[in-house]
Order: C-alpha cells, then sequence, then structure tokens
C-alpha cells in the first residue's frame, strides 16, 4: 500500500469515526430518554428527536448577553473541536485509529478538560450568578474527577507499559485474562464513577432539571441560544459517547475492528454503536432509579471512585 | 569557543547597573535596559554554544586580573537556566520600559535591577563555592531591595521583604554551611574539586550536606514549608521584578539543588529522593489549594509557583529515585521532564505575572473580586494571560501539556519498581500530578473568568484602558513562547537532553522525533503539533458547519436571564471567593479558612436585617502553625535577654567582674 493510500485509508477511519459520534452522540440521547420515559410509564419523544432539536436550533437566531466577549461563543466551539479530535484519535471503531501512534491517555484526558475550561470561562463570560454558579460547581467536580482518572489509567497502563490507547484496546483483545484481573475490574468501578461525573450524569447532576439553584451544567449553558446551543448539546452529547465508548472498549473489547480494510470498519462501526447503546442504556436505567447527590457529598462519590484506583494501582503492582 | 563572552555579560550587566544609577531620569530606565539585553544577549549565545557543542566554557578571573579567584564554569546544566533567566529577563525589561512611569525608574531601582538579572545569569556559571556564594548573596539581597521598592505606600512591602531577607538569610546559611562543609573535605573550594572528592566523603557528611543544601535550595524554589515568603514577596514586588523573581529566580533553587546533590556529590541513595518527591507532593498540592482559593491576583500566581515547583520536585526526586535504582535511562526521562517543566513555567509564569502587573497598572487593584470584564478593555493584554491562564493548566496544544505528559510518562514506566518506597511515591505523585491539575485549572479559570470575563466589579475595573505598547510587547513575547514551546518541544530538548548528561553521563537520549515526540526506551508517543493541526481543523469544520446550517451571521444582543428579574447590576456575578466556596469547604481541613458573618440589625426590630457582612480569609496554614510559634519564641526569647540588658552600666561592670572570675576559676 503506497503513502498515498494510507492517509486516504487513515482520513477514511478518522472521518467515519467523527460521523458516528457526531451523528451517534444526539442518537444516544434520544435512546436514553426513551429508555427512561418508558420505565416511567410514558411513551416518550422519538429517538431522533434530539437531532431534529440540534437542527431546529442551528436555523435560529443568535443571541448573545450584552457584555459577552468572543469568549463566549468560543466556549462551545472549542467543546466541539475537542470532541472531534478524540473521535479521531481514540479506538473507538477499530484499534488503528487515525494518528493512532500519538493517541495517549494522558492526551485524551486533556483534551478533554479542554473542553471543559472553555465551557468554564465562556460561563463566567456572561456575567451572571448562574454561570459563576455553574463554572464553579463544574471546575469543582472537574478537579475532584482528574486523580480518579489519571490513577485509573496508570492502574491499566502498568501491565502493558503504555498509556497509547489503541495498545491498551489491543492488550485486551490478546490477552483476555487481563480484562478480569483485579485491576481493570477495580479501574473499572473508578472509569464509572468518572464517566458519570464528567459527563454531568445522575447521581452528580441532573441533566434534564428546571431548577437553576440545582443545577451544574445546565447553569452554565443557561444563556446559549440559537446555533450556540446546538454546539454546545452537540458537544455533550458527543462527550458521552466518547467517555462510554473508551470505557466499553477498554473494558469489553470484543468486536472492535482489528484489521484494516472498509468491511472490518463497518462492522466495527455497527458493534461500537450496540455497545454504547447498552451502556448508554444502562446509564439510563441506572438513572430512573437514582435521586442526585447533594453537592457536598460529591466529594466522597469522587474520593471513593479515587480509592478505587489507588486499589487498581496496587494490585496491578502486586500482580506484576 | 572563548570564554570572553562571560566577561562581556558581566562588563554589559554592570554598565547596565551603572547606567541606571547615573543616567539622567529621562533617559535612564531605556539605557539600563538596553545594556541588560547585551548582558543577556551575551548569555545566551554563550549558553548555546555551550548547549550545542556540549562543551563547558570556563573563565578564572585570575588570569585577567591576578589576586582575584573568582571561577566561572558553563556548563549545558548551567546554560539551560542560563538561557530560561535570559529569555525572562529580555521580556521583563521591555516590560519595565513601558511600565516605568508607574514606579521602578528611581536611580536605585534602576541600578538594582540590572544587577538582579545580572546576578541570576552568572549563579548558573559559577564554579566556586565562594564565587557562587558571592552570586547568591548579591541576587538575595537585590531581590529583596526590588521588594522593598514600593515602601513608601505600602506597609505590606516592608513585612514582605521583611519575611523574605529572613527566609533567604536563613537559606543562604544552610548553603553556605552545606559549601563549606564539603569544600573542607575536599581540600578545594573549587566545584572541580569538590566533585573529584565526593567518593571518598562519609555517609555522615553527605547526609548532612544534602539535608542543608536541600533547606537552603527549597527555601528558595518555594519548596512547602519554606514557601511563606513567596505570597508575601511576589504580590508586593513591582511586577517586572516578580515576574523575574518567579520566572528565573525560584528556578535557580532547583538548580542549587540538582547541582549539588548530583553534580557536586554523584547522587545519593534513595532516601534522599523520597523526601524530594514527598516534598514536591506536599508543595504541589499545597501551592494548588491555595491558587484556587487566593482572590488577590499575584498571590494566586505566587501559590501557583509553589505548586510548579513542587512538580519540579517531583520530577528531580523521580529522577533520583531511578538513578539510585540504576535506571538510568528513566533518570534521565524524569530529569529531561524536570527541567522541561522548569522552561515551561519560565515562559508562562513570567507572562502572566506581567499581564497581573499590567491589570495593576490599568485598574490599580490586584484584588480579583474588584475586578471583571478587563478583556474587552484590554484585549492585548487579556488575551497574553488567557494564553498563560491555558499553558499553566495543562491544556493542548500549549506548553504546560508536553511537561506534565513527559513527567506522567517517566513516573508511569518507573512502575513496578523493584523498591516498595518507590512503588508507593509514584502512584502517590502521579495522584498528585492529577489533582493539582485539576486544581490549577480551576484556579485559572477563576483568574481568568473573574478578572478578565464578564462584567467590571468595580468602577476602577470599568474605566481600565489598554496598557503601553511596551508592556504588551514584553508580556506577548513570553505568551509566544508558550505557543511555540507547546507545538515545537523538539527546540528545546536537545538542550534538556545535553544538560541531563551532565549528571547522568553515558545515559542516551530518552526523547527522539520532530512533529512526533517520542519515548526511545519506552512506548510513548504525543504530537503537540498534529493536535494543535486536528484542533485547527476541528474549529475550522465546526465554524463551517455552522455556517453552512445558517448563514446570517449577525449577532443580536440581549440581557442576561435573572429569573424574570429586570436589571441584573454587575454585584450579582459570582466573585472569586464564591467560585472557589466549594472547593474551599471540600479542603477545608487543610486551609482551615477564616470566616466572619456579620449580621447587623435594624434598630427598630431585631427581626429585620439591615446589612450581612461576610468576609473570608484563608491564611496559610502552616505559617499560622509553624512560623507564627517560632517567631513568637523568638520574640519571648528576646525578651528575656532584655532583663539582662537593662540600661544599667553597673550591672555590666558586674557582668564583666564575673566572668573574668569564672574564667580565672576554670584555668587555675
Amino acid at each position: 500500500m503506497s503513502r498515498f493510500d494510507a492517509v486516504i485509508a487513515a482520513a477514511g477511519v478518522g472521518i467515519s469515526q467523527v460521523v458516528t459520534v457526531v451523528l451517534g452522540g444526539p442518537l444516544l440521547m434520544g435512546t436514553m430518554r426513551k429508555v427512561q420515559s418508558r420505565l416511567q410509564g410514558r411513551i416518550g419523544p422519538p429517538i431522533h428527536q434530539p437531532l431534529l432539536e440540534i437542527r431546529k436550533l442551528f436555523t435560529k437566531e443568535r443571541i448573545r448577553p450584552e457584555e459577552a466577549t468572543w469568549i463566549f461563543p468560543a466556549g462551545p466551539v472549542i467543546l466541539v473541536a475537542g470532541a472531534i479530535v478524540i473521535a479521531v484519535i481514540s479506538p473507538l471503531a477499530t484499534t488503528a485509529p487515525a494518528l493512532g501512534r500519538s493517541a495517549d491517555f494522558f492526551a485524551v484526558v486533556f483534551l478533554l478538560l479542554l473542553g471543559t475550561v472553555g465551557l468554564g470561562l465562556a460561563a463566567l463570560d456572561t456575567g451572571t450568578a448562574f454561570g459563576g454558579m455553574g463554572a464553579s460547581r463544574s471546575m469543582t467536580i472537574g478537579a475532584l474527577a482528574e486523580p480518579a482518572l489519571l490513577v485509573a489509567i496508570l492502574a491499566l497502563a502498568i501491565p502493558v507499559h503504555t498509556s497509547n490507547l489503541p495498545v491498551l484496546v489491543r492488550s485486551g483483545l490478546l490477552h483476555p485474562a487481563l480484562l478480569a484481573s483485579p485491576p481493570r475490574l477495580l479501574a473499572l468501578g473508578a472509569f464509572i464513577v468518572v464517566v458519570l461525573a464528567e459527563t454531568g450524569r445522575l447521581p452528580v447532576d441532573n441533566p434534564s432539571t428546571h431548577l437553576e439553584l440545582t443545577m451544574i451544567h445546565e447553569a452554565m449553558v443557561l444563556e446559549y441560544a440559537g446555533p450556540d446551543l446546538a454546539l454546545v448539546t452537540l458537544g455533550e452529547s458527543m462527550r458521552l459517547v466518547l467517555l462510554l465508548g473508551l470505557l466499553v472498549n477498554l473494558f469489553a473489547p470484543w468486536g472492535i475492528a482489528t484489521r484494516p480494510g472498509a468491511t472490518s470498519l463497518a462492522v466495527g462501526l455497527v458493534v461500537f454503536g450496540a455497545k454504547v447503546t447498552l451502556a448508554g442504556g444502562a446509564v439510563a436505567v441506572y438513572e430512573v432509579f437514582t435521586a442526585k447527590l447533594r453537592l457536598f457529598r460529591l466529594p466522597e462519590l469522587l474520593a471513593g471512585g479515587f480509592v478505587l484506583a489507588v486499589l487498581a494501582t496496587a494490585t496491578a503492582l502486586v500482580i506484576q | 569557543m572563548s570564554d570572553a563572552t562571560l566577561v562581556v555579560v558581566a562588563a554589559a550587566g554592570l554598565s547596565a547597573a551603572a547606567m541606571g544609577a547615573v543616567a539622567p531620569a529621562r533617559v535612564r530606565v531605556r539605557a539600563a535596559a538596553l545594556f541588560t539585553w547585551a548582558a543577556c544577549g551575551a548569555a545566551i549565545v554563550a549558553s548555546l554554544a555551550v548547549v550545542s557543542s556540549g562543551r563547558p566554557v570556563a573563565l578564572h578571573t585570575s588570569r585577567i586580573l591576578p589576586l582575584t579567584g573568582v571561577t566561572f564554569v558553563l556548563d549545558p546544566l548551567g546554560a539551560v537556566f542560563v538561557i530560561a533567566t535570559a529569555a525572562v529577563a529580555v521580556a521583563a525589561t521591555i516590560y519595565w520600559i513601558g511600565y516605568a512611569s508607574q514606579g521602578l525608574s528611581t536611580r536605585t531601582a534602576a541600578a538594582i535591577l540590572p544587577l538582579f538579572v545580572t546576578s541570576m545569569l552568572l549563579v548558573p556559571a559559577a564554579a566556586s563555592v565562594a564565587t557562587f556564594l558571592w552570586l547568591w548573596e548579591l541576587m538575595a539581597l537585590t531581590s529583596m531591595l526590588l521588594v522593598l521598592v514600593d515602601h513608601r505606600h505600602s506597609a505590606h512591602a516592608r513585612s514582605a521583604a521583611q519575611w523574605y531577607g529572613l527566609m533567604t538569610h536563613v537559606g543562604a546559611a544552610a548553603i553556605l554551611l552545606a559549601l563549606v562543609m564539603l569544600a573542607t573535605h575536599a581540600g578545594g573550594q573549587s566545584f572541580a574539586a569538590i566533585r573529584a572528592h565526593a567518593g571518598h566523603l562519609s555517609p555522615l557528611v553527605r547526609n548532612i550536606a544534602f539535608v542543608l543544601a536541600l533547606v537552603g535550595f527549597g527555601s528558595k524554589a518555594g519548596m512547602v514549608p519554606f514557601h511563606v515568603w513567596l505570597p508575601k514577596a511576589h504580590p508586593e514586588a513591582p511586577s517586572p521584578a516578580s515576574a523575574l523573581m518567579s520566572g528565573a529566580m525560584v528556578n535557580l533553587g532547583i538548580y542549587g539543588i540538582i547541582r549539588v546533590a548530583d553534580g557536586l556529590m554523584g547522587g545519593g541513595p534513595s532516601w534522599w529522593w523520597l523526601t524530594v518527591t514527598a516534598l514536591g507532593i506536599v508543595s504541589a498540592l499545597f501551592g494548588a489549594l491555595h491558587a484556587v482559593t487566593s482572590t488577590d491576583l499575584k498571590r494566586l500566581l505566587a501559590y501557583s509557583t509553589a505548586d510548579n515547583m513542587g512538580l519540579v520536585l517531583i520530577g528531580v526526586g523521580a529522577s533520583g529515585l531511578f538513578a539510585a535504582s540504576h535506571h538510568l535511562a528513566l533518570a534521565s526521562l524524569a530529569m529531561v521532564a524536570a527541567l522541561l517543566l522548569i522552561v515551561n513555567h519560565a515562559a508562562f509564569k513570567g507572562s502572566l505575572f506581567l499581564a497581573a502587573g499590567s491589570v495593576q497598572v490599568a485598574t490599580g487593584t490586584r484584588d480579583l473580586d474588584r475586578l471583571g470584564g478587563l478583556l474587552r478593555r484590554m484585549p492585548v493584554s487579556g488575551t497574553i494571560f488567557l494564553v498563560g491562564a491555558l499553558a499553566i493548566s495543562g491544556l493542548p496544544p500549549l506548553n504546560g501539556f508536553v511537561g506534565e505528559w513527559l513527567l506522567f510518562q517517566s513516573l508511569l514506566h518507573g512502575l513496578p519498581a523493584s523498591n516498595l518506597a518507590v512503588d508507593v511515591a509514584v502512584p502517590a505523585a502521579v495522584s498528585a500530578l492529577a489533582l493539582t491539575g485539576g486544581l490549577t485549572a480551576a484556579a485559572f479559570v477563576k483568574a481568568m473568568g473573574i478578572g478578565f470575563l464578564g462584567r467590571p466589579r468595580s468602577p476602577e475595573a470599568a474605566d481600565a484602558t489598554e496598557v503601553p505598547p511596551a508592556m504588551q510587547l514584553g508580556a506577548g513575547l513570553l505568551a509566544g513562547a508558550c505557543v511555540v514551546l507547546g507545538l515545537a518541544p523538539m527546540l528545546v530538548i536537545p538542550a534538556l537532553t545535553r544538560a541531563t548528561a551532565v549528571i547522568l553521563p553515558g545515559v542516551g537520549r530518552s526523547l527522539r522525533g520532530g512533529v512526533q515526540l517520542e519515548l526511545t526506551n519506552a512506548h510513548g508517543v504525543v504530537a503537540p503539533a498534529l493536535l494543535a493541526l486536528s484542533l485547527a481543523l476541528g474549529v475550522g469544520v465546526v465554524v463551517a458547519g455552522r455556517r453552512l446550517l445558517r448563514r446570517q451571521i449577525e449577532v443580536r444582543r440581549a440581557e442576561v436571564w435573572g429569573c424574570g428579574r429586570r436589571l441584573q447590576t454587575p454585584r450579582m456575578q459570582y466573585t472569586a471567593t464564591s467560585f472557589a466556596e466549594p472547593l474551599q469547604r471540600v479542603f477545608d481541613d487543610v486551609l482551615r479558612p477564616d470566616q466572619d458573618v456579620e449580621v447587623s440589625h435594624r434598630v427598630e426590630s431585631r427581626y429585620f436585617v439591615d446589612s450581612v457582612a461576610y468576609r473570608s480569609t484563608s491564611e496559610d496554614a502552616l505559617e499560622r502553625s509553624i512560623y507564627r510559634p517560632a517567631v513568637s519564641g523568638i520574640n519571648w526569647w528576646g525578651r528575656q535577654a532584655r532583663l539582662v540588658q537593662n540600661g544599667s552600666v553597673h550591672r555590666y561592670l558586674a557582668f564583666g567582674l564575673v566572668t573574668l572570675v569564672v574564667i580565672l576559676l576554670v584555668i587555675t
């Protein structure tokens, strides 16, 4: 295969992953809402409703707070752009994503943080109490989730001696015993806590709240309207797909494409969609039966995640 | 290669000081700055030659002036520090030209600032105990005087200078003891003699020398618990001076630790490095926590310096630990990470301090709770601060990211270790790295968001205007360095590898690559330039997509949502205090904030509240629990001494007589 073909193939893989995440994010949101509605005895909106909402929002007028600077519209753009970069470099449908050699887990964590910081700054740019409240709470949760996340990554990386994401995913395929090993299972617990916190799901944050004082994420984006709001919604749903996707691929990598070629990529994309839908459905079911935690009980939850991650690292070191 | 450049550095630096002292007021600052640039330029030329050839440059003044014994040897390790110092100094002096109307333009100040820069440029080249200590002391004294520049207007400046003077001299005493001890045992005061004798030292001497050096240099680097002067002196010093102190001077504390422990004594047992790592972890966490809760912009930056130096110490400690367990390739990687963190810190902290100084010039305050909306009013300074804030938070594609990634990689590949202590220390260091990363991001979202975004919280902030171009240029140069170092870290990594080879000779390079940065001895790749390119592409796709779906570009400005209430006032915004409140509450036990709620009632009835005053100060808990008792103990000792010294001549004569009798008795 020539160099040119390789570039085309990598671009194809990257674009197909990005398209999957961009379209899959809103669809996943719709699916989760559907599952929750059904469990609550309602019919619920159709699964593609979020896609329709985003399309409608894109055609609406752009409105901005009086005193806001360019940071306000830049926040959502950075959020979505960061998510697109993660979608390109992460092993979602295939273990050989574009730029896979430099797809370091550490880089992904800081790309996620870039989106969080972008939205936090944009929220403070509105000059309202709610923007500040949301930014403050979201940065607090983000800061406290960080140790659990990085130490869990450390636990995963110790047995394979690298934090390169494709290698981590491939190691699970090559050595299935690794998946059931105590470090991976403990790290899984830590990851679940982190994913719930980073994506603003219950019990950390209630994505469907309408009371300003209890909001975290919704308070940050309260001032957005039209295309900017569409980007925020899109970005958040993409983050959910990406984090759930990394979670399932790290802990249940079966079905991911390991060989080059359009067919295996297509199979990989379908399997990826199915796995993420299952994981999202599980989160939705869990949310139906859970209440939101008080803000000041959250550090305990996140500390619990950190402890799991530390235990994962300790067992990884003992097993070695 | 000639040694003449070092003479040029010293000569240009001294001429700059002389210019500052004698030139007429109109051209004083410019003349001093010009000669300072010459000194910095010569220093950079000499250092670049050293790092590119790997051969040190030596200068013994006895060859020029007989009977003087000043010895300089600039090796690649020192050269890296010289380049970082010179870069910050050039930016700070450009800034100084614009800042001069705000102060720092008196004869004394204009003479001292170049002296301070020159001493910092020469400290890493000093190669004998006397030369080193002399320059170290010059650096300490000049920086202390710079803290004192504003003493007429601010009582805080006097107290800050006292704290700084005390801490730096206790540190200098410890360094003096350590170096003199080594020199005595070696039988010569040149660093070469000490190094040659290092193998023959007894473990006791080595350990004592190491602990003394760690305390002495650690206090300069702002290592907890010797950090108390940082949050006092950095805010009070005029901004060009605080940028120099925080961007360049604290680095030399780290340099001292590396030079003495690794360079002069050739490394040590693992407990040395465990101590360094542990102190690094404590500094990083303590600094980051205080940075989150500080409401004074420059105090926040000062605490964040303690935090960053903590991360550097983690790298230095990890490097020592790996070297002690004979993993030399890893040790080299960790040291490169530590040096890269230092270079990065010089760039972003320099630009942040200069931008904070611009805020202080434009608004007259550093209190975040009185700022806001400055990005609209000061677009250039605001953008510079934004770049610095994103870089220090470790966000790609700026320079902080690469440094933290390298540190994480060196820690990750150190596991599993054969040594239980390392197995415990490394995950602890990773946790500290992660928590500091998150807290730093929160602290700088606060600094940027509360200080520069939103609506102005005071009339001063509302009337702020952009600062003179020289100040923008000075701060902007360092912000540009953050971007360049972030996109192309390979520009400096070969130099850092050469510097590492000074203390770990014979270890190959630990990193290779151009666009992609790749570990040579382990599996780890990161491509900051490609990440930046993909981010830019992502932004392009998003903007194009938005344009495609909606052709209208004009934006309507509207009032914000106030729960149905009209007329939002800036007072309703979150302040820095309220932003940090959740984190302050979570880390209550460490921060021990002082909170005061005062409710005053109407005279007519107790049931109607007239006003509520809330005050929360988070004083340094370590200052309260360690330094306050120490200070009051010293005061008590002083009062006891005063009982004896009551001014009566008769009593003093009696003392003399008693002493004489006692001595005579003892002799017989």
